[in-house]
C-alpha cells in the first residue's frame, strides 16, 4: 500500500530542494520515471487479490495526481525565479537616451497653405497655380486696372528685365491665376489659388518683398455676393474656429466691384482686417471671354504670411525668410 | 483723409452718436476708421501764462528759470530747457496735475535745487502740430487774451473727435469733409447741405477779367477762375490753423492756408496765382513740349514731355503742370496784392500717367487722378475762397470766368433692379434702391420695370450697372445682405502633382529633413561663387543690390543659409527646399522658363547619403528604373556627382559640393546634395505599383564578398547578381564595404546578401549552390571584380 501523505511529503520536499528546471526534471524522474515506487506499484497490481485491484488503482493514480500537481505547481516558481534573475541582470535607464530620432519640420507657410488648402478642398475647391513672373496683361489690364490706373501705384510692382518692351513682373498678387484658369477652363470654377507674390517692400518687421496669398474664385450661375459672405463665414470658421465671426466692409479693388474688406472677430469683440473680396467685376469675365450676362462670380485673397504671424505671434515676420534651423525646428 | 466731428456737422447738423458707433457706421460705408481721437479734452489744466522772468539756473548750464503769471498775480517758478521766449511772451503752460497728450504727468519737481512748478509746453507737447523746436509763443495782437484762460478756450479749440479715415481710389468724393459728411449722413438718415455762400462781389472790378484758352480739351474739361484783389498775406486765423493742423497740414500763410482749407472742405483742388506774377491776363491749357523745363513750387526744376500738361501764361510760358504742381514764378508771397484762384478739372487717366511719369504725388494731383468734382462744386469752391479771402481784406471782382472742354458722359445708366438683386443675393424693391441712390446724391427715374440713373458729377469712377449695384449695396449695409453658399459646388481636390508634392514633403521630413523657404532673389556674383553659369534674369527695380536677381538653381541660396546656420554653431542640418526657378525664356516665349526644383542639403554627410535619400523618394513615387550617370556637374563634386536619370530621362543632379563652392561660402564640412526638377520629374512615369502575391515558400540566404577596383562601381555588381539571380532573387544588400590592406591599392572589399526564393517549390541546396555560381560567374565576367572565398 502506499503512504500518500508520506509520498507527498517526500514530493514537496524534494521539489523544494531542486532550483532549475533541470532539476526538478530528476525529481520527477524520481518519483514518477520508471524506477519509482509508484511505477513499481502500479506494476504489482496484479499479483493483488482482484477484490482489491480496483481500489488500489485508483489509489494509484490519486498519487500520480497529486505528484504531478506539486511538480507543476513547482515548475511555475523556479520559471519565474529564472525570469526574475534574467530581468534583475536586464535593467536599464529609460531616461538616458543616445542619439535621438528626430522628425523634419515642414517651413510654416507650407503648414498653413496645406492647412487652408485642406479647408478649401473640403468645401469644393480646387487648387490652382500659376508663374511667379508675369506679363503685364495677367497681373493688371485683364484683372481691369489700365496702365494709368490709380491702383496701379499700390502693387509697388517688381519688373523684370528681359530686354523687352513689354512690361514683366513678379506677380504682385496671386490674382493673374483668376486669369488664367478662366481663359484655359470654362465655368464652373471652383478654385483657390496660393502662391508667392511680389512687392518693393523693404523687408522690415511686418513686410517681406516676397510673400504669400491665396486667392480664390468661384464662377457659376446665380453666384451672389450673399454666397461671398457665406462662403467667407464658413471657411472662417472651419480654419479659425466655430465661434469666429467674419463681416464684409465696402472697399475698393478694380477687378471687383462690389468689392469688400473682410474681417474677423477676435476673442474681445474687436474686428482684424484678413483680406479682400468682392464680385468678379464684369470687364474681368469679359475678358476672359465669360459672358457676365450668364455667369456671375466672386473672388477673396488674403496673406498667408500674415496669417502665420498672428496665429503665432511672431514680432517679426522676416523669420519666415532667414530660415534659422532654431525657428524652423520650433514648428 | 482726416475728418473733425465738427467740421462735418458744418454739413450734417444732426450728426450724434457715440464716437466709436459713428466710426463703426464710416466703416461700414468703406470709410475705414484707421484712427479716432478726443482732442481739446486733453488740453484741461494746460492755461495761458504769462512770462514775467527769465533767470538762468544757478546750477545747470542748459536750464532757465520762468517765472510766469498764470492768472493769479503770483510768480510761479518753472524749469525749462529752451530759450527761445521772451519776456511778456504769452505761452502754454501745464499746470501740476495736469497730464499731458503724450501721457506725461505734471507734478512740482526739484531739478538741481530749484523748484519747477508745471512745464512750459511746445506746440508739438499740446498736439498743436509738429514743432517741437522751442515753447509755443501763443500770438496775441490785439492784447486781448486773459492770461490764465485755459489754452483751449484762449486758442477756440473745441472738444472734437478727430477720425483718421482709409479713402479708397474710387471715392474721389470721400477725399472731403463735405464728401464724408454726404455718405454718413444718408448712412443715418439725416439731412445734408451746403452752407450757403456770402460774397460781396464788387460791380466795378470786372474788367479785371481772365480769360483762358483751353487748348487740349480732352485734358481739361473746365477750368475757372476768379480774381480777389486787395489781399494782405499773413498768417490765417487760428482757427483755420488749427484745423488745418488737425487735418495734417503746415499752416504758411492766409492765402495758401485758405486755398489748402477749401481743397480739404470741399474736395476741390484749386491753385492761386500772384496775378502781378502772371505775364498778360491770359492763361492757357496744352499738352507740354518735351524738353521744356518748369520750376515748381517745390523748389524743382522739372523737364516735361508731352504726357504732362500745363498751364501757360500769356506767353505760352509754363506756369504750373495741369493737376500736379504749380510754378515757382507766380507764387504767392509777402507782397502779394492780386490773386487769381483758378478751379478746374483734369482728365484722370492723363494726370495719373502724369503723375507716375514725374513721380511727383501731391494732395491735388492724388484728389485729380482719382476724378474730382465737375460739377457744381467747382463753383462752390472758388466762392469758398473767394468768402475766405474777403475775411481777409480781399475783394472779390465780379463773377467767375469759366472756359470748357471735354467733360466726361453724364448719359444715364440703365440699372435692371432684377439684376442688381441677383448679384447681391437681395430682394430689395425698386423703390428702395431709389431712395438708397438719391440719398447720395444719384439721381434716379424709374422707366418700365429698370431705373435710369444719372451719375453724381462726385462719382466720376461709377460707369456701369455693377457701380451702381455697390452703391445700393453700400448703402443698404454690406451686414444686411443675407449669408447664404454656391449651391453647385462640385467635389474638391488636388491635382496629382500637388498630392505628390505633399507626398515628397512628407517623406523628407520623416527622414529628419526641414524644409526652408528662402527669398529668391540672388546678389550679383552668387551664381559665380557657387560654380554655377552667371547667366540669369535681373530686376529692373530691385529693392537692394543683393537682391537683383533670380535664381536659376536652389543652390546658391541653400549654401546661404547653410553658411548662416553654421555661423549660429546649429549642427545636423539637414534642409529641404521646394520652389521655382527662373531660366531665360524659351525661343518664342514672353516669360521665362520657370520650374519648380527640389534641393535637398545634408551637411556633414556624403554623397552616399544623398543617394539614400534618392532612392527613399524613388520608393516613394515609385520612379521606374531609377538610374545614376557619373559626369562632371557644374557646382558639384567633380568626382562625386551624377546626373539623375529616370526612365531614360534626366531630371536633375546629386553628390556633394564641390568643397572649392563650400569654402567660398565658408562653410565647414562636407554637404551631400541633390536638386530635381520636381516638375519634370513627376511629369513622367511615376506611381504605378502592382501586386506581387507573397511566395509561402522557404528562403535561402547567401552572402558573396568581391574584391573590386576603384573604377567598379557597386551598381555594375548588383546589376549582374540581379540578373543572374533572376526570378528567384528577392532581395539583394550591399552590406560591407572596407579597403583591407590584403588588396593593395584602389581595391575594395564589398560583401552583399543574397535571398532566394521560389513562388512555386522550396529551393533544394543544388539549386541555391547553381544559382550561387551563376551570379558569380556573371559579375566576374562583366566586371574586373573577383570573388573572395
Amino acid at each position: 500500500m502506499i503512504d500518500l501523505s508520506k509520498l507527498s511529503k517526500d514530493v514537496e520536499e524534494a521539489s523544494l530542494a531542486a532550483s532549475t528546471v533541470d532539476e526538478l526534471a530528476k525529481v520527477q524522474n524520481q518519483f514518477l520515471g520508471k524506477k519509482s515506487e509508484l511505477v513499481a506499484a502500479k506494476k504489482a497490481l496484479g499479483s493483488i487479490p482482484e477484490s482489491e485491484r480496483a481500489a488500489a488503482g485508483k489509489e494509484i493514480n490519486e498519487a500520480r495526481v497529486s505528484i504531478e500537481l506539486i511538480l507543476d505547481q513547482r515548475r511555475v516558481g523556479i520559471e519565474e525565479a529564472e525570469w526574475e534573475t534574467h530581468f534583475s541582470n536586464d535593467v536599464t535607464d529609460l531616461t538616458e537616451v543616445l542619439n535621438p530620432i528626430t522628425r523634419g519640420h515642414l517651413h510654416l507657410i507650407t503648414q498653413a497653405r496645406d492647412q487652408l488648402e485642406d479647408v478649401f478642398v473640403g468645401m469644393g475647391f480646387t487648387v490652382a497655380e500659376g508663374p511667379e513672373v508675369e506679363t503685364a496683361w495677367y497681373n493688371f489690364e485683364a484683372l481691369n486696372i489700365p496702365d494709368w490706373h490709380p491702383a496701379r501705384g499700390n502693387f509697388d510692382t517688381i519688373f523684370v528685365d528681359l530686354g523687352e518692351e513689354e512690361e514683366i513682373m513678379l506677380r504682385s498678387h496671386t490674382s493673374p491665376v483668376q486669369i488664367r484658369t478662366m481663359e484655359e477652363q470654362r465655368p464652373p470654377i471652383y478654385i483657390v489659388a496660393p502662391g508667392r507674390t511680389f512687392r518693393t517692400d523693404s523687408a522690415d518687421a511686418t513686410h517681406l518683398p516676397a510673400f504669400n496669398q491665396i486667392e480664390g474664385l468661384v464662377i457659376d450661375k446665380g453666384i451672389t455676393m450673399g454666397d461671398l459672405a457665406g462662403t467667407i463665414d464658413s471657411f472662417v470658421q472651419a480654419f479659425f474656429g466655430e465661434e469666429v465671426k467674419s463681416r464684409l466692409r465696402p472697399s475698393y479693388f478694380p477687378f471687383t466691384e462690389p468689392s469688400a474688406e473682410f474681417d474677423i472677430s477676435r476673442p474681445d469683440g474687436s474686428w482684424l482686417e484678413l483680406g479682400g473680396c468682392g464680385m468678379v467685376h464684369p470687364n474681368v469675365l469679359e475678358n476672359c471671354g465669360i459672358d457676365p450676362e450668364e455667369w456671375q462670380g466672386f473672388a477673396f485673397g488674403f496673406g498667408i504670411d500674415r496669417l502665420v504671424s498672428m496665429r503665432y505671434q511672431l514680432d517679426d515676420i522676416r523669420e519666415l525668410v532667414l530660415n534659422d534651423a532654431r525657428f524652423l525646428r520650433q514648428f | 483723409m482726416k475728418v473733425l466731428l465738427s467740421w462735418l456737422r458744418e454739413f450734417a447738423p444732426d450728426i450724434e452718436g457715440d464716437p466709436i458707433e459713428l466710426g463703426e457706421k464710416l466703416s461700414g460705408l468703406g470709410l475705414a476708421v484707421e484712427s479716432m481721437s478726443i482732442i481739446g479734452e486733453e488740453l484741461d489744466g494746460v492755461v495761458v501764462g504769462k512770462i514775467l522772468n527769465l533767470r538762468q539756473h544757478p546750477n545747470a548750464e542748459r536750464i532757465q528759470l520762468v517765472d510766469v503769471d498764470l492768472g493769479d498775480g503770483e510768480e510761479t517758478q518753472i524749469c525749462c530747457g529752451a530759450f527761445n521766449m521772451s519776456i511778456g511772451d504769452l505761452i502754454p503752460v501745464a499746470t501740476i496735475g495736469t497730464t499731458l497728450p503724450g501721457g506725461i504727468e505734471i507734478a512740482q519737481r526739484e531739478l538741481r535745487g530749484e523748484l519747477s512748478n508745471g512745464m512750459c509746453c511746445s506746440a508739438s507737447e499740446i498736439g498743436m502740430g509738429e514743432d517741437d523746436e522751442g515753447i509755443m509763443i501763443i500770438p496775441d495782437p490785439d492784447m486781448v487774451l486773459e492770461i490764465g484762460t485755459p489754452l483751449q478756450k484762449a486758442l477756440g479749440i473745441e472738444s472734437d473727435v478727430l477720425w483718421d479715415l482709409e479713402v479708397n481710389a474710387n471715392r474721389p468724393d470721400a477725399m472731403s469733409v463735405a464728401g464724408v459728411a454726404r455718405d454718413l449722413a444718408a448712412a443715418l438718415q439725416i439731412s445734408f447741405a451746403f452752407p450757403k455762400i456770402d460774397i460781396k462781389e464788387d460791380k466795378e472790378a470786372t474788367k479785371s477779367k481772365v480769360s483762358v484758352h483751353i487748348e487740349d480739351k480732352l485734358l481739361c474739361g473746365r477750368f475757372l477762375t476768379r480774381v480777389v484783389k486787395g489781399i494782405s498775406v499773413g498768417p490765417s486765423p487760428q482757427w483755420l490753423q488749427n484745423r488745418l493742423v488737425h487735418l495734417g497740414m503746415r499752416p504758411i500763410n492766409n492765402v495758401v492756408d485758405i486755398s489748402n482749407y477749401v481743397m480739404l472742405e470741399l474736395g476741390q483742388p484749386n491753385h492761386t496765382y500772384d496775378m502781378a506774377k502772371v505775364t498778360g491776363s491770359t492763361l492757357g491749357v496744352r499738352r507740354a513740349h518735351n524738353g521744356e523745363l518748369i520750376t515748381t513750387l517745390d523748389g524743382a526744376e522739372r523737364e516735361l514731355t508731352d504726357i504732362d500738361g500745363v498751364i501757360t501764361d500769356a506767353d505760352d510760358h509754363p506756369i504750373g503742370i495741369a493737376g500736379i504742381m504749380g510754378g515757382e514764378s507766380t507764387e504767392i508771397s509777402e507782397t502779394t496784392k492780386d490773386i487769381i484762384v483758378e478751379v478746374a478739372w483734369w482728365d484722370p487717366p492723363s494726370i495719373s500717367r502724369s503723375v507716375k511719369r514725374l513721380n511727383l504725388m501731391s494732395e491735388a494731383s492724388m484728389r485729380f487722378r482719382r476724378g474730382a468734382d465737375f460739377g457744381d462744386n467747382m463753383e462752390r469752391a472758388i466762392n469758398r475762397v473767394a468768402e475766405l479771402l474777403e475775411e481777409c481784406g480781399g475783394i472779390s471782382t465780379a463773377g467767375i470766368e469759366e472756359s470748357k472742354g471735354d467733360l466726361p458722359d453724364r448719359s444715364p445708366i440703365t440699372v435692371r433692379p432684377e439684376k442688381i438683386n441677383a448679384l447681391l443675393g437681395t430682394d430689395l424693391s425698386a423703390d428702395t434702391m431709389e431712395s438708397h441712390l438719391s440719398s447720395i446724391g444719384f439721381e434716379t427715374t424709374q422707366k418700365k420695370k429698370n431705373l435710369n440713373v444719372i451719375v453724381p458729377t462726385w462719382r466720376w469712377d461709377t460707369q456701369s450697372e455693377t457701380d451702381v449695384a455697390e452703391e445700393v449695396a453700400r448703402i443698404h449695409g454690406y451686414e444686411n445682405i443675407a449669408r447664404t453658399v454656391p449651391r453647385g459646388v462640385q467635389a474638391g481636390k488636388l491635382s496629382q502633382y500637388q498630392k505628390d508634392r505633399r507626398l515628397v514633403r512628407n517623406v523628407l521630413v520623416g527622414a529628419g529633413l526641414d524644409e526652408t523657404m528662402p527669398m529668391p532673389f540672388l546678389a550679383p556674383g552668387d551664381l559665380k561663387l557657387a560654380g554655377l553659369s552667371e547667366e540669369a534674369i535681373s530686376l529692373s527695380n530691385p529693392l537692394v543690390h543683393e537682391e537683383s536677381l533670380l535664381r536659376t538653381s536652389l543652390l546658391p541660396g541653400q549654401m546661404k543659409l547653410i553658411a548662416y546656420n553654421q555661423s549660429h554653431r546649429i549642427e545636423a542640418l539637414k534642409f529641404f527646399e521646394i520652389g521655382h526657378v527662373f531660366l531665360s525664356p524659351k525661343k518664342g516665349d514672353l516669360l521665362p522658363d520657370e520650374r519648380e526644383y527640389l534641393s535637398v542639403a545634408l551637411v556633414g554627410e556624403e554623397a552616399p547619403a544623398a543617394v539614400k535619400v534618392l532612392n527613399l523618394l524613388g520608393n516613394a513615387l515609385a520612379l521606374p528604373n531609377l538610374q545614376l550617370k557619373e559626369q562632371a556637374i557644374e557646382g558639384l563634386h567633380p568626382r562625386r556627382s551624377s546626373s539623375v536619370i529616370v526612365a531614360g530621362k534626366e531630371h536633375g543632379q546629386i553628390g556633394e559640393i564641390d568643397p572649392r563652392t563650400l569654402q567660398k561660402f565658408g562653410i565647414a564640412g562636407r554637404v551631400a546634395w541633390i536638386e530635381l526638377d520636381l516638375g519634370g520629374l513627376l511629369s513622367g512615369p511615376h506611381g504605378k505599383r502592382k501586386y506581387t502575391k507573397v511566395s509561402k515558400y522557404p528562403t535561402s540566404d547567401i552572402d558573396l564578398a568581391f574584391d573590386v577596383p576603384e573604377s567598379v562601381r557597386s551598381a555594375e555588381i548588383e546589376g549582374c547578381l540581379r540578373k543572374a539571380g533572376g526570378r528567384f532573387l528577392k532581395d539583394l544588400q550591399l552590406f560591407d564595404s572596407f579597403k583591407p590592406q590584403s588588396l593593395g591599392e584602389k581595391r575594395r572589399n564589398l560583401a552583399y546578401r543574397l535571398r532566394f526564393q521560389s513562388s512555386e517549390t522550396t529551393l533544394n541546396d543544388n539549386e541555391i549552390k547553381d544559382l550561387r555560381q551563376r551570379c558569380i560567374d556573371e559579375v566576374e565576367k562583366k566586371t574586373q571584380a573577383k570573388i573572395r572565398e
